[in-house]
């Protein structure tokens, strides 16, 4: 079974690339990647620690709600595990 | 007479060919113009680059087509032994085939009966390039940025594209460090067709996801 994470609903300033469309959504991981230099410390110039990276898939309506165009569609997006934290199953 | 005036005014502005002359297109150079002119030129004047090497890589940047797409697309349709190999590591199977992309990590989604594939990059403008070239402008625009996460439906009839409720369209933000690549739902009625005349109906569009395959001829 895929495994059930939220992105973190953080607003830090500065460079990031975790989208804020998607920052609090709850999705799976469709594949993890493998580790990658922190872009939020190469933005910087400074020395990147490699954090692993993850495929995660939001269905359109987590993302947009009631406005969804089409609930079931969905949405990819690579989030730095940092930014992740694991819902458990109720 | 205020027309007169303005009739003759206009007419001192024709060209000798009878149209009106266009504003030269000369704007002050931004920031970054700036900074990149600066930087070549020290490279330049420092012995690292030279001006041919400059002209050289730009050469080859502007040789990237999504020829070199449609080749990848070609052989995943022709030969399920690449297919495989280009699902599981799609950079490996593109140095397979000699295409020159560095150290990118590439992804392959592929569209089927049941699933079509589209790509964005939202926080910017990250494209396989390598593969496919230089971005269509409107890759970049705001509008389909921020549209393609939203309504992809919508975007995908502008290009011509209505799918039925019952596909899934699945979105790609190339949010990080991986380029993704569409390979396009092969069109029926091609199974005679060699590798080289299957490229031809590989667009540009088909493997962004904004478009579908040509029809086979």
């Amino acid at each position: 079974m895929m495994q059930k994470v939220r992105v973190k609903p953080l607003m830090p300033p500065g460079h990031v690339r975790t989208p804020a469309y998607l920052r609090g959504k709850t999705g799976v991981i469709e594949r993890s990647l493998g580790a990658f230099p922190n872009p939020e410390d190469l933005a910087y110039g400074v020395a990147a620690t490699a954090k692993p990276l993850h495929r995660v898939r939001f269905t359109m309506a987590e993302i947009w709600g009631a406005d969804a165009e089409t609930p079931d569609d969905t949405l990819d997006a690579e989030i730095y595990e940092h930014w992740l934290e694991p819902v458990h199953a109720p | 007479m205020p027309h007169d005036h303005h009739d003759h005014h206009d007419h001192d502005h024709l060209s000798p060919s009878g149209h009106p002359y266009r504003a030269d297109n000369d704007t002050a150079l931004s920031y970054w113009q700036t900074m990149e002119i600066a930087i070549r030129e020290l490279l330049i004047e420092k012995g690292i680059t030279t001006a041919s090497e400059v002209a050289a890589q730009i050469d080859t940047m502007d040789a990237r087509t999504p020829a070199n797409g449609a080749r990848v697309v070609a052989r995943a349709w022709s030969d399920p032994a690449f297919h495989t190999r280009l699902m599981a590591d799609a950079g490996d199977a593109a140095r397979e085939m000699g295409f020159d992309i560095g150290p990118l990590e590439l992804i392959a989604v592929e569209n089927t009966e049941d699933v079509h594939n589209m790509i964005v990059c939202t926080l910017c403008s990250c494209y396989p390039r390598n593969l496919l070239g230089l971005p269509p402008d409107w890759y970049k625009s705001r509008a389909y940025r921020s549209r393609t996460v939203r309504e992809p439906r919508s975007v995908l009839a502008e290009f011509g594209v209505t799918l039925p409720d019952t596909m899934t369209v699945r979105v790609h933000d190339s949010t990080a460090d991986m380029r993704y690549i569409v390979i396009p739902k092969r069109p029926e009625g091609t199974d005679s067709l060699s590798q080289s005349e299957l490229e031809q109906l590989v667009t540009r569009d088909s493997m962004i996801g904004t478009g579908i395959a040509r029809s086979a001829p």
